[in-house]
Formats: C-alpha cells, structure tokens, sequence
C-alpha cells in the first residue's frame, strides 16, 4: 500500500510538468491552430528565468578571507549580504519563488513577440511547415542560451525551510518510511493553482468567453466585430507564461540545461495527442495519468515482469490511443480525426 | 518525346555520375576533399534521397527515420562481428532489417496522416532509442556503443583476420577507410540515386505524387492509398538503412545517439533546404549542411581575427564577438537560423532558388535579344 501511494505521489510531480506544458501546447493549438514545437523552449527559458534572477541575486564582490591566516584567501560574498546581512541571505534563499515575479512579464513579451513576430505568418501555412518553422526557432533560441550560460546544468536549491521532506507517512497514519520532498508537493499545488487560473480565466471572465467562443468557430465571433485575433494573441502570451511559470518551478528538482525543453517537448506532445488536440481538459488528464503511469512502470515489481516498460510505457500509451481513438480520450468529435 | 525524357534521364545520370566520382577533384579549392568528409557527404545523401521518397512525394513528416540509421549501423557492426569484414553482407542485412522494422512500424504509423503520423513516427522512435540505452543494452552495448572486438567469432575471416589485431572493413581484401570507402559509398550513392529516379518517373512515383496532393479524393476514385504509403515509407526506411549500414562501413561504431529525434530532424532539414520532392535536392541539402558543419565549427576566435583583420581594432573585437555566436560550437545558431528562413522565404530550398533565379534570367534575355532584333 504504501509502494502504490508513494508511486502515485512521485507521478503526481512529473505529471503536474507535463500537464502545464501540455496546457499551453493545446491552448496555442485550439485556438491559433498552430502546431508548436518551440513550446518546450518556453519551459526552458522559465528555468533560465530563474537562473538569471539568481546570478542577478548573487553577485559577489570578493573578500579577504579572515579565518584562514597563513596565505592571502579570498572568499566571494554576494553584495546582497554586505548590505542587508541576514535580510540578503534570505532573499537569496528565496531566488526561485522570487523570479515568479521576473518571469511573468519576461514570459509574456517573449509569447507575444514570438507570435506577432513569427507563427502569425504560419497560420495559413500546412501543419508540416509549422512545425518546421518552430523547430528551427527552437534550435536558435536553445543555442543563444547555451551561449550565455554554457551546456552544462545550473543547480539551483528550493528555500531552506522547504528543502527537505515531509514526513507525510506519519501524517495519514500510514508508517514512517513514507517520506515526500516538500518542494515537489508545492509544485503539485502550485500547478493545480496555474490550471485552476486558467480554467476560471477562460470560463468565468467575459473575455475567457469570447476565446472559448473563438475557438469554436472563429469566423463568427469576428462577423460579430470583435478582433479575435488579438485575443487569441494574449492567449498565446498566456500559454508561455503557463509554460514558463512551470519552468521556473521545476529548477530545484531538475537543474536547468538549454535542451532541457526538448526533452520535456516530446512528451507533452504525445501528452496532448492522448488528452485530444485542442482539449484543456484533456491535456492536463493525460498528463497526470501518463505521469503517473510513468511513475508506476518504474517500479521493480513491474520492471521484473516487463523490462524496459518505464522508458517506453508513455509512446505506448499514445500509439494505443492514436490507433484506437484518434481524437484523444477528450478531444472535441470530427476535430483532427484522421 | 518518351524517348527525348529517357535520353534527358540518361545524360542526368551520366552527370550526375561524374560530379559525384570526380568529387574529390573539384572540392579540393573548397577544402572538403579529404576522406571522412567526403564519406559524410555520400552517406547523408543516400539518407535524405530516400527520406525525400517519404516526404518529398507523399507529404508524410517523419519524425523517426534516424531509427532506421541506428537499425542499419547495429546489424552492419553485428554483421562484421558475427559474419565477416566483408561490407556486402553488413550492408544488405542492415539494408534489409531496416526494411523490415520501417514495415512494422509504418503499417501501424500510417493508420494516421498529418501531424499524428509525425508523433507516431516520433514515438516510435523515441522508444526504440530508450530501448537502445537500457533493456537492449546486450545487442546495443548501450552508452558505451557497439564495438569490434578480438575476441568477436567472424565465422567466414576469423583464420584469416585473428592474427593482425582489430580487423577494418573490407571489401574482398580492399580495406575500406580513405578514399576506397569514399568510393564506395559513392558508388551506392550513384545506385541509390538511379533507383529514386526511376521511382519519380515511373507510375507509382505519380501515384506517391498524387496522394500528396489529394489523398481524399484519390481515395473517392476507389484508389487504396495505403498499400502505396507503405511501400514509399518501407522504401525509405530501406534507404536510412541503408545509409547507417555504409557508417558503419566507414568507421564500425554503433552508438544510440544516431537514433535520436534530432537526428531524424537533421534530416528533415537537409531535404527541405535542398529542396523538397526534387531528385537532386537533397543531396545538394545534405552536401551543404555537412559542409558547413565541418568548415563552421572548426572555427575559433583566432581563425576570426585573421579572417577580419582588415578591419579597424575596435571594430574587428565587435565583429569577431558577433560572428563567435554562429561558429565553433554554436553552428548549431546558424543551422537553426538556416533552416527557418528556408522555411519562411524559400519553401522549395535551394533548387526552387536557382529556378528561380534562372527563370529570372530566361525571362529577361529573350526580351532583350527580340528588342536587339526590333
């Protein structure tokens, strides 16, 4: 009992990545159409959001270091901890929660320029050109970071009071061995959050209404006067948010890396085919499911009986679903059916 | 006029022949004729010629074809491990086997079309390459990747190859490193180039081409469509195949990594730079991409500073700055860069712009000569 219950939690950190990213993947495709393979890009430049506001954080001037007296030893102190001492050192501390902050804004010129910049001239273009487009832009944009911050992974620690873990076992009376990192319980939180605020976004705000409406049939929301296109704009500005803010909170459990994107791109891809092109319900499912799927395949038990079925278990899944029910388990009926 | 396309086919061959048998001749003042690059040429040209079937005629993305590479290196390497240094039968087997997986993965892949053929491919991919860097580790040899060893049976040469140390590819006693594998390869090349040719000219060729246009309404005529898909999609994995057995002819190394899905990008990006469902195009993508990478990321800052040392001092610094993000290791900028412009301004690649260029040409000279007659 308590193998599964600790699966399931596992799952539920990997799956809450997948499905804000498939999140956004499925937003830009049900309503701008288009197929974006620079999503997972965006993911990546979350977590360099959050590695920049660090470096920002922890710039050091060096210091003679007194408790080593027999050569001259220089140690670097951040500025942040001459000037404010204790104060510094917190906010230093909090850097990850703090670039939530930088990153929001970052992430919406970045979804904007991308969209007025480039996928707005795609739209019209075949599904195999959008693709292409977008992957190229991703080589670019991976590449530029690697430039500035080098190939290799950038560790960046949560908050000390969140770092270690929680002893959730004792909790619901379930034995002590039962343990769970804190950080990746608020990442399950806080992208239950981000889901939740962009569900009630689009069903409870009159604009929400117009995209949903735009969606449906785009051509009669723009006879009615209303720029559509514009919306669906800041829709797009929204899913690279979604998917940046998924971004920055995903550094302490991965250290960022420029392909960290691709990697995470490929199955949020097969995430939203699962889910149904074009369905937000669909695709934050499917990625807690495959997430959690994923999480189950690995462990021993089912690795005895089938070797190998953790790396592959998520492709399988979706050839399954493709072949059986090609709109995807919650895709609309007669959208992308073949 | 039958005979005037043959004859026109004839002469493209004979052409074409000779530019890629003379290659090491005329790259020499570009400074790509050595060996190992010429090799690279050859072998991506057979792989983007045959990924140029799939795409370029049927308009099926493919996002998996680097397996079919990695399946024609592992059994080339196996083949030269097990059977003989001889590159024949590590050439067919391999040719063969990614026959056959390309027919297993494609009958299920092209159930769909459009984007969900591209994620079923991408999955199928993405599985085989985990798959090759745990459970298959036996076959694969995983990270370390696939090796010849001393010990390895080689039931045909063993007598004849266990006194020497670590055997090299041959082909009856012609070792295969140098120019003699350069020739090799691109006598395949020449090969694999007449049959895709055949393949564009002939009815089936038209039928690929039809399908790509209008799938739905050759279906309406009462035309089955799939067996056709198939066959074009088995018929390039043949080709990757093909081409990943011939890497490892050139040098016996198998690793995963040349199944990964950037690879089969890589691919994606040669055919469309050169020139997608053109005969010739790929091979001028592939040619160009290959090139470029050699020559671009063998530069470093001091390489730049001499190139730009015409300039003033503090502007050469600027230059050199700016011009160090697109060489050495970030080619990969200029590459990525390439591509989408490509994609933007030039979707037919680099043959559509000569064509167009030539066009331009033909247009105006005829209009000036009946001025000059005027």
């Amino acid at each position: 009992m308590d193998v599964i219950f600790i699966q399931l939690l596992n799952g539920l950190d990997k799956g809450a990545a997948y499905a804000l990213i498939a999140l956004g993947l499925t937003l830009a495709f049900g309503t701008l159409g288009i197929v974006n393979f620079a999503h997972g890009v965006l993911f990546m430049l979350g977590a360099f959001c959050t590695v920049s506001v660090y470096k920002v954080l922890t710039i050091s001037e060096k210091v003679l270091d007194e408790s080593i007296t027999f050569f001259k030893a220089y140690k670097e102190i951040p500025y942040l901890e001459t000037w404010w001492g204790e104060t510094g050192t917190m906010i230093i501390d909090y850097a990850v929660p703090i670039s939530i902050i930088f990153a929001i804004p970052i992430m919406i010129l970045v979804g904007i320029i991308m969209e007025r910049g480039l996928i707005r001239h795609f739209y019209k273009r075949d599904h195999a050109d959008q693709i292409l487009v977008t992957f190229g832009l991703a080589i670019v944009i991976q590449e530029i970071v690697k430039h500035f911050y080098g190939a290799n992974p950038i560790p960046i620690g949560a908050p000390e009071i969140v770092s270690g873990s929680a002893a959730i076992g004792v909790f619901l009376g379930l034995g002590e061995n039962l343990v769970y990192p804190w950080w990746r319980m608020i990442y399950f939180v806080f992208s239950v959050v981000v889901i939740g605020g962009v569900f009630s976004f689009l069903k409870y705000t009159t604009y929400g209404m117009v995209v949903r409406a735009g969606m449906w049939d785009r051509e009669m929301v723009g006879m009615l006067g209303i720029d559509i296109q514009r919306r669906f704009t800041v829709v797009f500005a929204l899913a690279a948010v979604v998917a940046g803010l998924a971004g920055v909170m995903y550094t302490p459990i991965v250290a960022p890396d420029y392909h960290m994107g691709m990697n995470f791109l490929v199955l949020s891809f097969v995430v939203v085919v699962v889910g149904g092109m074009g369905s937000l319900p669909g695709a934050v499912v499917a990625g807690f499911m495959l997430g959690i799927l994923e999480s189950f395949s690995s462990m021993n038990e089912v690795k005895q009986i089938l070797p190998g079925i953790d790396q592959i278990i998520i492709y399988l899944v979706a050839v399954a679903i493709l072949l059986l029910r090609p709109r995807g388990l919650m895709g609309r009926k007669g959208v992308m059916e073949d | 006029m039958n005979s005037q396309s043959k004859n026109k086919d004839i002469r493209l061959m004979a052409i074409f022949s000779v530019i890629v048998l003379t290659a090491p001749i005329w790259l020499e003042p570009l400074g790509a004729s050595y060996p190992a690059l010429l090799q690279k040429f050859a072998i991506f040209g057979i792989f983007a010629i045959g990924f140029n079937i799939l795409f370029g005629l049927t308009g099926y993305l493919s996002f998996g074809h680097a397996t079919f590479l990695g399946v024609g290196s592992y059994t080339a390497v196996w083949s030269f491990k097990l059977l003989s240094m001889n590159v024949i039968p590590g050439v067919i087997f391999g040719t063969i086997l990614a026959g056959m997986l390309a027919v297993l993965i494609g009958y299920v892949s092209l159930r769909r079309s459009g984007i969900y053929f591209s994620i079923l491919t991408l999955a199928f991919a993405q599985m085989s390459y985990n798959l090759a860097y745990s459970v298959l580790t036996p076959i694969t040899n995983g990270e370390t990747s696939l090796q010849l060893a001393l010990d390895d049976p080689r039931i045909f040469d063993a007598a004849r190859t266990a006194s020497q140390g670590l055997p090299s590819t041959e082909l009856f006693g012609l070792k295969m490193s140098g120019y003699p594998g350069f020739y090799f390869c691109a006598v395949v090349l020449i090969i694999a180039f007449y049959i895709s040719m055949r393949i564009f000219r002939s009815p089936f060729g038209l039928k690929l081409r039809a399908i790509k246009s209008n799938q739905t309404r050759m279906k309406y005529i009462g035309f089955n469509t799939r067996p056709y898909l198939l066959w074009a999609f088995v018929i390039s994995g043949m080709y990757a195949g093909l081409a990943g057995s011939l890497m490892a002819v050139t040098d016996p190394l198998a690793g995963a990594e040349r199944m990964q899905w950037t690879a089969s990008g890589e691919v994606v990006l040669m055919t469309i730079l050169g020139g997608l469902g053109t005969l010739i195009g790929p091979i001028i993508g592939a040619g160009v991409i290959k090139y470029f990478e050699n020559i671009f990321s063998a530069f470093n800052e001091n390489v730049l500073h001499n190139i730009f040392s015409f300039l003033p001092d503090g502007l050469e610094n600027v230059v050199v700055q700016v011009a160090g993000l697109f060489v050495g290791s970030g080619w990969h900028l200029t590459l990525g860069l390439l591509f989408m412009i490509v994609v933007i301004f030039l979707p037919g690649g680099i043959v559509e712009g000569i064509e167009k260029i030539r066009a331009r040409f033909r247009r105006t000279s005829p209009a000036s000569s009946s001025e000059k007659s005027e």
